[in-house]
């Protein structure tokens, strides 16, 4: 298990005050100008070494990332930095936790980060229904401000540098890049089209980094404690800490920074109090969010949790949001219910997703009581197919992949229902 | 699109909020919103004052608030934008409300974290307390939404009622807080287990443990 001494965020469960005082108190903003110090291209490379990936669910890593913002950007076209703190995806409460009780490690990151890849300001795109949340940062950033570790001569290291907290108002698709500098410009948050892509032309059309709020709060102590340290965790490929969420079937659902590749058993069974009813009793998990496909039980309960374990299974690392399903759950229900939520959020621009999404959960709640015949499953995981990977962003495939899992796994007991149901395929006879 | 919002009358809409422009005190704060978007690029600020005008909607009608068309046109006036702009915004995004909502907007969330932990409770206390899905109470107290996840699901299950959350419920902890606000009470807001205290595992943290008492400084280990 990860030391208490290894953990980035100490006040994770908001036992103490989030705020400026006893962040500092904890290790925030000590020294910052030294770290800033070190050059741009030094904090890049230092990142890049660290082996951080973003913590957003796609894993690209950071590093690199940055180094794709221009080095001298002009006058008239700032570079930005956009953190995407428009936490929606189901399972997933991680950036809540660090906004709330410890906003300024990712006020602190988000100066240095800036700083790493020559930005003006720092929007952070907060969603909407974090309304507590938001406050919390407000007001974090204003005694940034008021203690002159942003603005003008920002922490006295000589660069200039704003953050900005934006509230959204409850869409999910304004966490995809794209859609958030749409939103963040006052629009209907459509994706864009790629390329061009945020670093070329993104907010206001200048060049623009979005990260998730996870890969910015631990910079500054990736910086403080170096790139070994943090790499010294997880395997290749995979390093460093990560905030796990666990929801559902477990004892004792919370959220826990663990180390990357931790597996699964380990990560319920000393975290969560172990699964409901007992390991036995453990049907199947989602393990990244609701957008990545779920894995049974059995290849589950060894899998390493990082990006290429979870992989390996079939599935993603995600947000690192485990969704655990005992036996007693409708397992056609839950991922239903998955279907109804990107019905629900699809933004109307493509048409295989504005039309797939509604289509796909109506069937799906026809598998739920049975009420189909068994060639329609064949028929829905076909549709699943033509939605995937025909849409402007990932919305349609996050959409299309939880039930190509559950078709993948659970068929016997689709067939099952529709059998015991029997009408419909007397129908068809 | 059956489920889509009935707009009231405009006529009737017009003649109440026709009028409608900032109190003193949110004349400052809108003008603080606009300032953090680069000059020229003040649209931005669109999705800040809609929620800043529902907001001022709210406290003269005692409820959450809503957004009549007048009150779009104003905002969308103030950023010099099309209104047709801010509209679009307004029914883009959920938490603009395009139809006037009670004293508690009760939102229930339902996606599958929450469906696992046992949101079907909470929903089926607030419809044995006569409340009806995507409608206002006949007494204007609580209007019923069953919402997309909240980003709480390690405190499933959850309901959001106007700008706090109540979380770890159950069908009798979700009956005392819609009776404390019917009673004008203010119920605690956050996890309603008190074994918890906000994310950490159930009895007490598996982590961290010296936080729990003082504000410790790990870094004397590293």
């Amino acid at each position: 298990m990860l030391a208490d001494k290894d953990r980035i965020f100490t006040n994770l469960y908001g036992f103490q005050p989030w705020n400026l005082k006893s962040a500092q108190v904890r290790g925030d903003w000590d020294k910052t100008k030294d770290l800033m110090s070190r050059g741009q291209d030094a904090i890049i490379e230092e990142i890049k070494a660290s082996g951080l990936r973003g913590r957003g669910g796609a894993g690209f890593p950071t590093g690199l990332k940055w180094s794709f913002m221009p080095k001298e950007p002009r006058a008239d076209r700032p570079s930005f930095l956009v953190i995407n703190a428009d936490e929606s995806e189901p399972g997933s409460c991680k950036d809540r936790e660090i906004i709330r009780h410890d906003p300024h490690k990712l006020i602190e990151g988000a100066l240095i980060a800036g700083y790493a890849m020559r930005a003006r300001a720092a929007y952070i795109y907060i969603r909407g229904e974090f309304i507590r949340e938001a406050e919390t940062l407000f007001a974090a950033v204003q005694e940034a401000y008021d203690a002159g570790l942003l603005g003008k001569n920002a922490a006295k290291s000589g660069y200039d540098f704003d953050v900005f907290v934006h509230r959204g108002a409850g869409a999910y698709i304004c966490g995809e890049e794209t859609a958030m500098i749409e939103s963040l410009e006052g629009k209907k948050g459509q994706p864009r089209l790629k390329p061009p892509f945020p670093a070329g032309a993104g907010l206001y059309g200048c060049p623009t980094t979005v990260n998730n709020v996870e890969s910015i709060a631990v910079v500054p102590t990736i910086l403080r404690r170096g790139a070994p340290w943090f790499s010294s965790f997880g395997r290749e490929n995979n390093k460093g800490t990560k905030l796990f969420q666990i929801s559902g079937h477990v004892n004792k659902p919370c959220v826990v920074e663990e180390e990357m590749g931790i597996t699964f058993r380990e990560l319920i069974d000393k975290h969560c109090g172990g699964i409901r009813g007992g390991w036995d009793n453990l049907l199947a998990v989602i393990p990244g969010g609701s957008s990545v496909p779920l894995v049974p039980a059995a290849e589950i309960m060894d899998a390493p949790m990082d990006f290429d374990g979870l992989k390996a299974v079939g599935s993603g690392l995600g947000t690192a949001a485990a969704i655990v399903m005992d036996k007693s759950t409708d397992v056609v229900q839950a991922i239903s219910r998955i279907s109804y939520f990107y019905k629900h959020e699809s933004c109307g621009q493509c048409t295989p997703c504005r039309e797939g999404t509604g289509w796909m959960w109506r069937v799906m709640e026809r598998l739920r009581t049975g009420d189909a015949d068994i060639s329609e499953i064949d028929t829905l995981f076909d549709v699943t197919k033509q939605v995937e990977g025909h849409t402007i962003c990932a919305l349609g495939d996050a959409a299309a992949w939880p039930i190509q899992g559950l078709i993948k796994h659970f068929r016997p007991e689709i067939e099952r229902r529709i059998r015991e149901n029997g009408g419909a395929l007397e129908a068809a006879e | 699109m059956a489920d889509a919002p009935q707009i009231p009358d405009e006529a009737e809409t017009r003649a109440r909020w026709g009028a409608f422009a900032w109190t003193a005190e949110n004349a400052e704060k809108a003008k603080a919103v606009i300032a953090r978007y680069p000059a020229g690029r003040q649209r931005s600020a669109v999705m800040p004052l809609l929620d800043l005008a529902q907001r001022q909607v709210g406290a003269e009608t005692q409820t959450q608030g809503w957004l009549p068309v007048p009150v779009i046109e104003f905002v969308a006036a103030q950023l010099d934008m099309p209104f047709i702009r801010a509209y679009e915004v307004a029914t883009f995004y959920t938490m603009y409300n395009l139809v006037p909502v009670g004293r508690y907007h009760v939102q229930v969330c339902g996606t599958t974290p929450c469906l696992l932990r046992g949101s079907d409770d909470v929903m089926a206390a607030c419809k044995n307390r006569g409340m009806v899905k995507g409608k206002t109470t006949p007494d204007g107290l609580f209007t019923l939404t069953e919402v997309e996840c909240m980003g709480t699901c390690t405190n499933a299950p959850m309901v959001q009622i106007n700008d706090d959350n109540f979380e770890d419920l159950d069908y009798d902890s979700t009956v005392r807080i819609l009776d404390a606000l019917a009673a004008g009470e203010q119920p605690k807001a956050g996890t309603q287990n008190a074994q918890r205290h906000t994310s950490d595992p159930e009895g007490g943290p598996t982590s961290l443990k010296d936080m729990v008492k003082a504000n410790h400084d790990y870094r004397k280990e590293w």
